[in-house]
């Protein structure tokens, strides 16, 4: 068990960790917004952390690229789905749990 | 590092579990657009690490894949729900 094996040990753990974190986060944040955080959360450092522990194991080879360019691809679009995600909520009436103004009920219903 | 790999790809997928679970239970259409978004990262997870299990390199190319298609379909069902209320009522046609 040299020290890269180690290291990627750790690295695949804390990214496991995160992930069941962000899965725990989507069931107990109340409400859309907040939870948007989770996901949001999960996609990016957990991805991180899986692939770059799976790209050491790999070292400096074709795959590790590709792992890199997966990477590179899910820490890009990851928060830009979350944006368009946020943005179309609150344009289609969705409004955060503690927000007076409520036009639309939580459940999606259509304005009375 | 077999063992390794598997307890993360088990990890990753208690996590889409918890995803779908997320997705049927979802009061409003973002939240189940945004757990389907999820569920998609955590399968190229999955994907890349059962790459490093089988010792097949080449299955990454369909992690990349994938993830490109998580993102076109997330935008595409934005896009539906956002023109005309997901088509949901017929009678309301905008141009």
């Amino acid at each position: 068990m040299n020290w890269i094996d180690i290291i990627t040990g750790i690295f695949i753990s804390i990214g496991c960790v995160f992930g069941i974190i962000g899965g725990i986060g989507m069931h107990r944040l109340p409400d859309f917004y907040s939870r948007l955080h989770a996901g949001g959360l999960t996609d990016t450092l957990c991805s991180f952390m899986i692939l770059c522990g799976l790209a050491l194991q790999a070292g400096l080879t074709l795959a590790a690229a590709k792992l890199l360019l997966i990477f590179l691809f899910l820490f890009f679009t990851s928060p830009t789905a979350s944006y368009s995600l946020a943005t179309n909520a609150w344009q289609y009436g969705l409004r955060p749990q503690g927000t007076p103004s409520q036009p639309r009920t939580s459940d999606g219903g259509q304005i009375e | 590092m077999i063992t390794l790999f598997s307890a993360g790809a088990i990890a990753v997928m208690v996590t889409m579990a918890l995803a779908v679970a997320r997705a049927i239970a979802g009061p409003t259409i973002f939240d189940r657009i945004l757990a389907v978004n999820m569920f998609g990262t955590k399968a190229v997870l999955l994907i890349a690490l059962f790459a490093f299990i089988s010792g097949r390199m080449d299955v990454l190319d369909i992690a990349l894949l994938y993830s490109l298609l998580n993102f076109v379909g997330v935008i595409a069902a934005l896009r539906l729900v956002q023109r005309g209320k997901g088509f949901a009522d017929e009678h309301e046609d905008r141009a």
